[in-house]
């Protein structure tokens, strides 16, 4: 018997519908968006402007961010209240890459960052080296946060910390992050973080071609995120995870080890989490410690909550729902901002168990 | 020691040695004599509290045995001990001639054949019956393979065997939740056939069942007897009944040993088995 390719397998696990969405999407984020931003007068009324670019590359990233939450939560039943800390870590990584491309062109034209000459320090710390490579760059915004959430997983999963004691420990972990990068002596500019971007790859971070080219490529990171999500899920390794989610006792009865799988779901979360990271930073302009902030992480599980969890495709949407939201409330209602998303989180949690998508499906059984 | 046993015309291979007596392969159950659990003076105390009591048992390879006890008189006790749950103070327990179960941590004894279904069904309710058995299949349990696992033909057969087995076979993609509480136990103890155990202990499997499932659950413990060695713990005397057919022996276990054995009309008859039952 021949064996199905693996890249087959790979991208038969999404049904023929999601494809569709995948395909639709992509004509959106990789077509219409880029083209409409790129060849239409500014005057026009077809033009889309910078804010919206960075806005929904901005969302995408989040999306990612909430898949990865869906991934451990919604297949795994572990929750996680500090994913926040991995997301900025990712950013972090490559916001030092960004700052050493600055290079003379910072406000005390020194080739150290601004912040270690405010600081009056007269070399780089040691673990600012490389920080010049890009290749080194990418490198780290996969290892660090995998590495992070190998160790943190191995210790928490090895000594059967679950349910809300993990979640609480989750927060701890990414509070304890948030106050260590507060310091200045930490060398990762404090309170300010990261920010004045120049370049990426010597060329302009502001020009359009840049701006668009990390939009489109935040979208295919997200498309791929979603194929791999769905493929992880309908193969055995994904059915094991959701065993251990409802009887955990009884897989490790049936000889298998739940903290091997759960330690590799948790890192392959983490170090999503990280890239999502490090597309963020360079479009929004800025990383500072307050994304590792504990309310931060909750809103994550918020929008795979707002979305349904176990779908994947219901995190997306929950974080394009309350991101969208978000931006229309504190421009239109900047006091009532955090209200409204407790609320939406009161209603999600009492009337809509299965999020935004187990609405739909139940809307669509009521129809049929 | 091959060639030595070549030169001087005795059998080389394990096989022909193993016709002649005695040879061991690692792993693998010996059932040289034909007997597959053995206990001797089994002694387990808590807190002083004797549960059981120098208990000798011994179950043939391909038996089906009842056991049956008033509460309290160590039958939970004794699976524990050949399950590797608790430790016995005193006594031996090996399975087949070799293997000692007290030398012997859980997860090998699950691994050397012995399989033990609890009261209570424990299976995934959000997976189907097909997925629970296939979760359950004897294979490489590892992270790596659990990615790049494909259901092969033989894998597919396997399940398909064991569904005809427990009756499931029409609601192989149901989900096991949805499942009546008979279909539930039965499903788990295609859970467990689908490791392929030598010996099976059941405890109490008819419990909360109907006359009707109750009577297919016999049919189909009958079906494995002979495949594999089943232990069964019961309370319900009509299940037994309809077990053992009047041939096949009961044991009565009593105070943590064993107080009669025999087929369940004499064991029944048993003076001592009323006073135990009715006496007091």
């Amino acid at each position: 018997m021949t064996r199905t390719p693996f890249v087959v397998r790979f991208l038969a696990a999404t049904p023929g519908k999601g494809w569709a969405a995948v395909a639709a999407f992509a004509a959106v984020v990789l077509v219409l968006l880029p083209g409409l931003y790129l060849f239409t007068p500014k005057d026009s009324a077809l033009h889309v402007s910078d804010y919206v670019i960075t806005l929904g590359g901005k969302i995408m990233c989040y999306a990612i961010v909430a898949v990865a939450m869906d991934l451990i939560w919604g297949y795994a039943g572990i929750l996680s209240l500090g994913h926040g800390v991995f997301f900025a870590l990712g950013g972090y990584m490559f916001g030092q890459y960004l700052m050493r491309q600055i290079g003379l062109d910072g406000v005390y034209h020194s080739p150290l960052p601004d912040f270690m000459v405010f600081l009056d320090w007269k070399a780089f710390p040691w673990y600012w080296a490389g920080t010049e490579s890009f290749a080194f760059a990418l490198f780290k915004v996969v290892a660090i946060p995998g590495l992070l959430a190998f160790v943190f997983g191995f210790f928490a999963f090895r000594s059967r910390i679950k349910g809300v004691y993990f979640s609480i420990i989750t927060q701890a972990l990414t509070y304890a992050a948030m106050l260590y990068f507060f310091r200045n002596d930490a060398g990762f500019g404090g309170n300010n973080g990261f920010t004045d971007f120049k370049r990426i790859l010597g060329m302009p971070i502001t020009a359009p071609e840049m701006r668009i080219s990390l939009f489109a490529l935040s979208g295919l990171v997200l498309i791929f995120v979603l194929l791999l999500g769905r493929y992880l899920m309908t193969s055995k390794f994904g059915r094991i995870l959701t065993a251990i989610r409802d009887a955990e006792s009884r897989v490790m009865f049936l000889g298998y080890n739940p903290l091997h799988f759960k330690l590799a779901i948790w890192t392959l979360s983490a170090v999503l989490c990280g890239i999502a990271g490090a597309l963020y930073v360079p479009q929004v302009g800025i990383i500072n410690p307050s994304e590792m902030s504990p309310a931060n992480s909750i809103e994550i599980a918020i929008w795979a909550a707002v979305g349904g969890r176990g779908t994947l495709v219901g995190p997306v949407i929950g974080a394009a729902v309350v991101n969208l939201s978000k931006s229309f409330f504190t421009q239109a209602f900047p006091e009532y901002w955090l209200f409204f998303l407790g609320l939406l989180f009161v209603l999600v949690t009492l009337f809509l168990p299965d999020g935004v998508v187990g609405l739909w499906k139940r809307l669509k059984e009521r129809l049929a | 020691m091959n060639a030595v046993a070549a030169a001087e015309g005795l059998p080389t291979t394990w096989e022909d040695q193993a016709n002649l007596g005695h040879v061991l392969v690692p792993g693998e159950v010996d059932l040289s004599h034909n007997v597959i659990l053995y206990l001797e003076g089994i002694t387990v105390s808590f807190d002083g509290f004797k549960a059981l009591n120098k208990l000798s048992l011994a179950i043939d390879a391909g038996e089906l045995r009842c056991i049956i006890g008033p509460n309290g008189a160590g039958k939970t006790t004794m699976m524990d001990v050949i399950t590797g749950k608790t430790r016995p103070d005193a006594g031996k327990a090996f399975f087949g001639q070799t293997m000692n179960l007290r030398l012997m941590t859980e997860p090998q004894i699950a691994h050397a054949g012995i399989g033990r279904k609890f009261q209570k069904p424990t299976i995934f309710e959000n997976h189907t019956v097909f997925e629970n058995l296939e979760l359950a299949m004897k294979t490489d349990k590892r992270v790596r393979r659990s990615l790049f696992s494909v259901i092969d033909t033989e894998t597919r057969d396997k399940i398909a065997e064991t569904l005809r087995v427990i009756r499931l076979d029409r609601e192989a993609d149901r989900l096991a939740g949805l499942l009546s509480h008979g279909q539930k136990q039965w499903l788990e103890i295609g859970m467990l056939l689908m490791q392929d155990p030598k010996l099976l202990l059941l405890d109490e499997p008819v419990a909360g069942m109907t006359d009707d499932e109750t009577a297919r659950t016999a049919e189909l413990f009958l079906s494995l007897e002979g495949k594999h060695s089943l232990v069964v713990v019961e309370h319900d005397m009509s299940f037994v009944d309809q077990l053992t057919q009047g041939r096949r022996k009961v044991t009565v276990l009593h105070e943590g040993s064993v107080l009669a054995e025999g087929d369940l009309a004499t064991v029944q008859n048993d003076q001592r088995v009323i006073e135990v039952y009715l006496g007091r």
